[in-house]
């Protein structure tokens, strides 16, 4: 199984080679975190809607008790990591690109972990048809936990309205740093090749492709020897260049079926349905084994922490309590991020909890320099680099100029904001913010068209309708006024003719 | 623990433009020293004088725009546009025409346009075009190469200073003895005068490809050029475009009619092709910006310096045929977009 095929670049275009710096979190075997004090579970762990507390403050919960469901809609159920109480539900510091804080559920931990009744929840899943399975994916809690945290149930509901060919377990981590996934296929390999199991099952495919990077022997063996345990021809191990940013869904589509993605779409349009091994690796532990998603491997890493480790945490265990898992904070600590160098976001507050999409915590020792950008030189170089082949430089000129046509024209929103533009521009243009801004404002944009538009429409409908109105109005009133004409004509004939009457009576009588 | 927070990526760039145009320098000091043992110290002159221009330009325009005058000075491009004046104008030049072609490189074509990034137009070419149309007079005198002749004179670096500054020579030379026509020159009036190129190339100021001395600060422009190919500071796109757009029509004329044309070995290593092909037009501000896109300005440059040095009125054509190009390059960038990854490979057309 060690003959895994390689693919070579040439289905994509650019990106970088970059330092590794993953040895230093994979010396060491995955670390059990222990119960933490506290549990801080943000009710937004995943693409959607938020979801409904269905707990109240001071309940007891146990382990792997659903304490927030989904409104219906787009979303995942939540719940308790380990047994305790919930002591408040309120704002708490998280990451996220919108605002410091959101709604949290907190739970204040006993220490039991203790947990639900199972048994009833364990079925055989082979037992059951694409849709049931489906749907019992979605009751666990499971999203994808490559980083998107799209809603794991609703975006294979989406796949099989779509004629499937492929479907591709990501277990590329492209991104420096990072080395979860990595860690979870070398410990967890058979739980990632049943849960591709369950995947082909509930798609209905026979065959799956799993890619992992050339850089990650371990894994690859790992992999191989759980594949040659069950003796699954129909699972077969890809073996990849490691280059960032092939990891990334639509690149490793590229990568794999040599399809591009088309724009604004999905990998299904192209026939493929792309999940993380950490996502099938999960969703094996909550069909086989009834625990839903409330734990995850997650890297603490970089300069500045003591000891930098991989470790199983739960999910809710706070930054600040996982730091001391690795060793704590060294002298030189002075950024702390969620996720990895390149696409990962910055927070303040080591409060914050570890959420289903939190894969790494770097701790950079270096304060990163900025602020000393130059004008662009139109070098090209993030042009030579970028997955998507757009043209930076041009982007960068029409979001200065705020032209958003132009940059409609030139592909903005194909952006997958990478990074490799800021890498390599000698300016030290901080592009992938930029555009981030510059799509921020085109949908505010879009936004606000679409408002003024409904208010148009509002204003024209109104207009109407006071036209008509007006025009029914002024219609009966002359009809009004046509019949009193009449009447008033009428009734003066009448009195007319009655005082005609009268004085020829008169007359009579006189006579 | 609290932390400062801001946008990814969190990885600090591994080059900047300080350096791209500090190696620029660097690869032109070969074919500096090759310069300066054939054709005397003017070059260095030209140098310090078109640098003391540009930068005083520089740091005005910046003052005057309200910009960082430091971060602007430190970026060492006015150096650049010093040092490419420097080789395009002759050997001996009046202090005052590099001064004026520095100036409105600087200050006209690349400040008024926005500053460094902006300019359209490469401010060096932009102020030698400026020079060479307003001073003819002042910018034809090319030092005879070394070893030419017997009544040989090697410009000093005193004697080149005085004619710098005063436009007089000591008693003891005179014009003839030290300029020599240029082999571009040269070749021009011999192939006018029906000499073939076999006759006109044993004049003294001709070498075995192209002129004497000339083909040799070639080989070394092409070498630093190399350099900066392999450190990626520079892509093939252009160089290759800009020789492949001057050799292949020359060598079709030349194979079609060896007599009455120069040939391509000329082209190459005469005047200033070699210095175009990888420092001027590889200029990344004022060039297209797509790889194809800079494969066709390449030839456009190429091609075009070809057209004028065989049927324009002027010998060299690398300062015309650049600034054409530059004007070409909105339309070159807009017709050469790549293709975006999930778009529909439909047919270009105008819109």
């Amino acid at each position: 199984m060690s003959a895994a095929a390689t693919y070579d670049l040439g289905k994509l275009h650019g990106g970088l080679r970059l330092p590794s710096e993953k040895e230093v979190s994979t010396t060491e075997k995955i670390l059990h975190a222990p119960i933490p004090d506290q549990l801080v579970l943000p009710l937004t762990q995943h693409v959607g809607n938020p979801s409904q507390p269905i707990i109240g403050i001071g309940e007891r919960v146990l382990k792997g008790q659903l304490i927030a469901n989904t409104d219906g809609s787009l979303g995942a159920p939540i719940h308790a990591p380990s047994s305790g109480k919930i002591v408040a539900i309120e704002p708490w510091p998280v990451s996220r690109r919108n605002g410091e804080t959101a709604p949290c559920i907190i739970i204040e931990c006993d220490g039991n972990d203790q947990a639900i009744e199972t048994a009833e929840i364990i079925v055989d899943y082979t037992k059951l048809d694409p849709d049931s399975l489906l749907h019992k994916i979605m009751q666990g809690g499971i999203v994808g936990l490559g980083g998107a945290v799209f809603p794991t149930a609703q975006k294979l509901m989406q796949a099989i309205t779509a004629p499937l060919e492929h479907l591709i377990l990501n277990g590329i981590e492209c991104e420096p740093y990072i080395s979860c996934d990595d860690m979870l296929m070398r410990e967890y390999a058979a739980d990632v090749i049943q849960g591709a199991q369950i995947l082909m099952h509930a798609l209905s495919l026979s065959q799956c492709h799993v890619a992992v990077e050339s850089d990650k022997p371990e894994a690859l063996i790992a992999l191989g020897e759980a594949l040659a345990q069950i003796d699954e021809p129909r699972i077969v191990l890809k073996q990849v260049p490691s280059i960032y940013p092939s990891g990334g869904e639509d690149q490793l589509v590229q990568l794999v079926t040599n399809k591009e993605v088309p724009s604004g779409g999905l990998p299904t349009d192209v026939g493929c349905v792309v999940q993380n091994v950490g996502t099938a690796a999960a969703i094996n532990r909550w069909v086989c084994h009834g625990e839903p998603l409330i734990s995850r491997v997650t890297t603490i890493t970089g300069h500045g922490v003591a000891k930098p480790v991989n470790v199983l945490a739960r999910i809710g265990t706070t930054i600040a309590d996982i730091v001391t898992l690795a060793g704590g904070y060294t002298e030189h600590a002075r950024q702390l991020i969620i996720g990895g160098p390149m696409t990962g976001r910055s927070v303040s507050t080591d409060r914050v909890p570890l959420v289903k999409a939190s894969n790494c915590v770097l701790v950079l020792a270096d304060e990163i320099t900025q602020g000393n950008e130059r004008p662009c030189i139109r070098c090209g170089e993030c042009a030579e680099v970028c997955p998507i082949q757009l043209l930076p430089q041009q982007l960068y000129w029409f979001a200065c100029a705020d032209n958003e046509a132009k940059l409609r024209k030139f592909g903005l929103i194909d952006c997958i904001e990478c990074g490799c533009c800021d890498l390599v521009c000698p300016s030290h243009i901080p592009l992938t913010a930029d555009f981030r801004m510059a799509k921020g404002r085109m949908r505010e944009l879009a936004d606000e068209k679409a408002r003024a538009e409904r208010a148009k429409q509002r204003f024209e409908t109104r207009n109407l309708r006071i036209r008509q109105e007006q025009e029914q109005r002024d219609k009966e009133l002359a009809n009004q006024k046509e019949t009193a004409r009449l009447f008033a004509t009428s009734k003066i004939k009448a009195i007319v003719d009655r005082a005609r009457k009268k004085s020829t009576d008169d007359q009579d009588e006189e006579q | 623990m609290e932390f400062n927070r801001r946008d990814a990526p969190f990885v600090t760039p591994a080059t900047n433009v300080q350096s791209i145009m500090l190696q620029v320098l660097y690869a032109l000091i070969p074919a500096a020293l090759a310069y300066v043992w054939y054709f005397g110290p003017g070059l260095i002159l030209n140098f310090i004088v078109a640098a003391i221009f540009c930068a005083a330009g520089e740091a005005a325009m910046l003052h005057i725009r309200g910009k960082s005058v430091e971060t602007g000075l430190t970026d060492f491009s006015a150096l650049v546009t010093a040092a490419l004046l420097a080789f395009a104008l002759p050997a001996l030049t009046p202090w005052w025409v590099t001064a004026t072609a520095a100036l409105f490189g600087v200050v006209v074509a690349k400040h008024l346009y926005g500053g460094l990034g902006f300019n359209i137009f490469n401010p060096a070419m932009a102020g030698y075009v400026v020079a060479m149309v307003s001073f003819p007079m002042h910018m034809n005198l090319w030092t005879a190469p070394r070893m030419g002749d017997l009544d040989y004179h090697y410009m000093t670096i005193l004697e080149s200073a005085r004619y710098m500054l005063t436009g007089t020579f000591p008693d003891y030379l005179s014009f003839d003895a030290i300029s020599r026509a240029t082999p571009l020159d040269t070749v021009k009036a011999g192939l006018r005068n029906l000499q073939t190129f076999e006759e006109i190339r044993v004049n003294s100021v001709m070498g075995d490809f192209g002129g004497r001395g000339w083909e040799w600060i070639g080989n070394y422009i092409a070498m630093g050029g190399a350099w900066l190919l392999m450190r990626k500071i520079i892509r093939w796109q252009i160089p290759f475009g800009v020789l492949a757009g001057l050799l292949i029509p020359s060598a079709i004329l030349y194979f079609l009619e060896p007599g009455i044309h120069a040939s391509p070995g000329f082209f190459m290593f005469s005047g200033g092709t070699m210095l175009c092909a990888f420092f001027i037009a590889t200029d990344p501000v004022s060039a297209a910006t797509s790889n194809k896109g800079r494969l066709i300005y390449g030839f456009g440059v190429g091609f075009l310096i070809f057209a004028i040095r065989t049927w324009g009125s002027y010998a060299d054509g690398v300062a015309f045929a650049i600034l054409m190009m530059n004007m070409s390059v909105p339309a070159i960038d807009y017709l050469t977009k790549p293709h975006i990854v999930g778009h529909d490979r439909g047919p270009k057309g105008l819109s």
